[in-house]
């Protein structure tokens, strides 16, 4: 019951039809906010307009930390200015978790896999280089090596388990395997994970151009390169056969078997890929925040982090999903800075107790969104595209 | 073996309220295919409202059945307005009605905490509550008693409910065929709130359970979505959709987490074993049985 019924439902839920998606290619509508910042989709008529945005968008980014321009109100770090070193990190956590998205979006958007367990290989990338670095005090190479390795066996086991079942089920098992993961690190078995307060990163080994005063704004372009390697990198093979294959999985499984194709093979593909950007992300994470908690690393919550920065963005487009991160990382740190001003402490209740909670107003927004705009900010681009 | 027994008896406590909370996720599952992640903030919001109103009662023995009423209520109410104000918007959408869950979730706890902040509230419970009964040799809290006898109350309420009154019988026939008894001109839609209430009620009165039995009468705002991990562990366990099956692998859960954490978890090893042997057995009764232990076929 529960496997064909969902499969079959699952088609135009939440996802951008995927003609609908090349007339917002041709539309050349630029959107406002945030847009791609890596690799231009390839596409009809004016594409030239938007390969040329996408490169300015990439441009800013790049030589942002060389910009001292004082920007009021708007930016998350402590000091007005925009390449001050709260801004970039918050910019760069905004890149990570881009990628992240991005990631999760091949899974969930692109083949309509609904995983609740995502964070598990965020934090065996997090974790595993963490561990590799501070505790047994491995140089970085042989410890990125590792990492990749762990997340590449993790992936294709616990993938190929989890595939096993589909729909409902195949979102409870990765949601109870990486809530295993979860309480492995919470009980620092051997004193490896730190436990609950978590384990900090040791720059003994880690080479000067990370460490130190200078590091922050290498790790911000660290961050980029990360996001714009991944865009590359999924906007690639979801332009490729198996990307077709992938949308055909999400439209109607059944329909694509009776094709001729074999779903599994596809699907544990689509997950593996997904997982390993989670992983390296996980790496960048910490490279960037320099320690790994269970309850920022590895906890569910970040799962449903990145499930709502997809959905918020438009699940099934790419920029979408790295919009819909930047739009998400940046509120929720915009926030807890306005909510810790003094002069908020004098607003009334009714209005302060929600305003200091990120999460009260993201859930809010998520589910304003998903009522009156399913498609997310990429669908409300596009509707404003065709007009 | 005296230890075995009361033990036993604790597991058998945690399974009751496992089923709680499990019965109205399998209920609204099995009529409505929507996996309702609000739920663990019903469980939360019924142990606030009990904390709430056992704070202006007297500290009789029976005010903590107003405080249980008031724990049920308020689930129920918030279950029918969630079900009313997002999900039957979104009815043909089963990924958008789970999404819009998350959200709510997400913005309810938020708001908890907003309110209360993290600090945990303490349920105020009658003398004997907190005091044990000896059965031979062995001495059993009362709350465990309590967990078990709701638990089994509910069950039997439920299943009477379901299998003879009117609306039982349309919410079966509709997680059969909802499109069937649609066109036999009975509306359904007023059955899916219904769900939505029964599953909150019973979501509300476990929550309040949780934190009398299990967390020493505290109340904090992400309790709720500690336990609803478990929650669907149990459902998927039993097979999504079927009560007795969801009754079944709340004991077998309950049991398998009190056990291991006992004998193999508090002797300076992993802390966290119980849960994790949860798991195991999830992965274990999949690999088995795809569909749950006793759930429809496919």
């Amino acid at each position: 019951m529960t496997n064909t019924t969902n499969t079959r439902n699952r088609v135009s839920d939440i996802f951008a039809p995927h003609r609908a998606r090349s007339r917002v290619r041709g539309s050349g509508g630029c959107p406002p906010g945030e847009r791609s910042r890596g690799v231009v989709p390839p596409g009809d008529g004016s594409t030239v307009k938007r390969r040329v945005a996408s490169v300015v968008w990439l441009v800013i980014a790049l030589v942002l930390p060389f910009c001292s321009l004082i920007v009021p109100w708007v930016l998350p770090g402590p000091v007005d200015v925009l390449n001050s070193a709260g801004t970039l990190d918050v910019l760069g956590l905004c890149f990570v978790f881009a990628g992240v998205a991005l990631g999760y979006d091949v899974l969930f958007g692109f083949t309509g896999l609904l995983s609740f367990g995502q964070v598990l290989y965020f934090a065996a990338g997090a974790y595993t280089l963490d561990i590799a670095l501070s505790v047994w005090n491995w140089p970085l190479f042989p410890a990125i090596v590792l990492t990749l390795a762990v997340g590449l066996v993790l992936a294709l086991v616990l993938g190929a388990i989890s595939l096993r079942g589909s729909g409902i089920a195949f979102a409870m098992v990765t949601l109870a395997f990486a809530q295993a993961c979860y309480y492995l690190i919470e009980d620092n078995p051997h004193g490896l994970t730190g436990g609950d307060t978590g384990l900090v990163m040791s720059t003994e080994r880690l080479p000067g151009l990370l460490v130190g005063v200078v590091s922050t704004r290498n790790l911000y372009w660290l961050a980029l390169a990360f996001l714009v390697v991944t865009y590359a990198v999924v906007w690639l093979v979801t332009g490729s056969a198996t990307g077709r294959v992938w949308l055909a999985i999400r439209e109607n499984e059944r329909r694509a078997q009776v094709l001729g194709f074999r779903p599994f093979p596809f699907k544990l593909g689509s997950f593996v890929l997904s997982s390993m950007i989670a992983t390296v992300g996980g790496m960048v994470y910490l490279l960037l925040v320099g320690t790994a908690a269970p309850s920022s690393v590895a906890s569910t919550t970040v799962t449903i982090s990145i499930l709502v920065m997809v959905v918020l963005g438009g699940a099934g487009t790419r920029w979408g999903a790295v919009a819909g991160a930047i739009v998400y990382v940046y509120l929720q740190q915009y926030l807890l800075k306005i909510a810790a001003e003094p002069s908020f402490g004098s607003l009334p209740a009714v209005l302060r107790v929600p305003l200091s909670q990120p999460d009260f107003l993201l859930g809010a927004i998520f589910v304003l969104f998903i009522l009156f705009a399913p498609g997310g900010i990429a669908g409300l681009v596009s509707r404003k595209g065709t007009r | 073996m005296s230890t075995f027994i009361a033990i036993t008896i604790s597991g058998l406590a945690l399974g009751a309220v496992y089923f709680l909370v499990a019965s109205g996720l399998s209920l609204i599952y099995g009529l409505m295919d929507v996996l309702n992640f609000a739920h663990g903030v019903f469980l939360t919001l019924g142990a606030y409202a009990g904390w709430a109103v056992a704070q202006h009662l007297p500290q009789a023995g029976w005010t903590f059945v107003v405080t249980a009423l008031a724990a049920t209520a308020t689930g129920a109410a918030v279950a029918a307005v969630t079900e009313l104000l997002l999900i039957r918007p979104l009815y043909g959408r089963p990924v958008s009605q789970i999404l819009v869950t998350i959200g709510l979730d997400l913005a309810l706890v938020g708001l908890l905490l907003g309110g209360f902040g993290s600090n945990s509230r303490s349920v105020q419970v009658p003398a004997w509550l907190t005091s044990v009964t000896a059965i031979g040799p062995d001495r059993i809290p009362n709350d465990d008693w309590l967990a078990l006898g709701l638990g089994l109350a509910v069950l039997g309420a439920l299943t009477w409910f379901l299998r003879y009154t009117r609306y039982g019988i349309i919410i079966r026939a509709g997680a059969e065929n909802r499109d069937m008894v649609r066109a036999l001109g009975i509306d359904v839609g007023r059955a899916f709130t219904l769900v939505f209430a029964v599953g909150g009620a019973a979501a509300g009165l476990g929550g309040l359970l949780n934190s009398v039995v299990f967390a020493s009468g505290l109340v904090d705002p992400t309790q709720g979505d500690d336990m609803l991990i478990f929650a669907f562990i149990v459902i998927v366990i039993g097979g999504l959709g079927s009560i007795t099956g969801s009754a079944v692998s709340a004991v077998l859960v309950g049991l398998v987490q009190v056990y291991v954490t006992f004998y193999a978890g508090s002797g300076g090893g992993l802390a966290q074993l119980g849960n994790m042997s949860v798991v195991l057995v999830l992965a274990i009764v999949l690999l088995v049985r795809p569909r749950g232990l006793l759930g429809r076929t496919a």
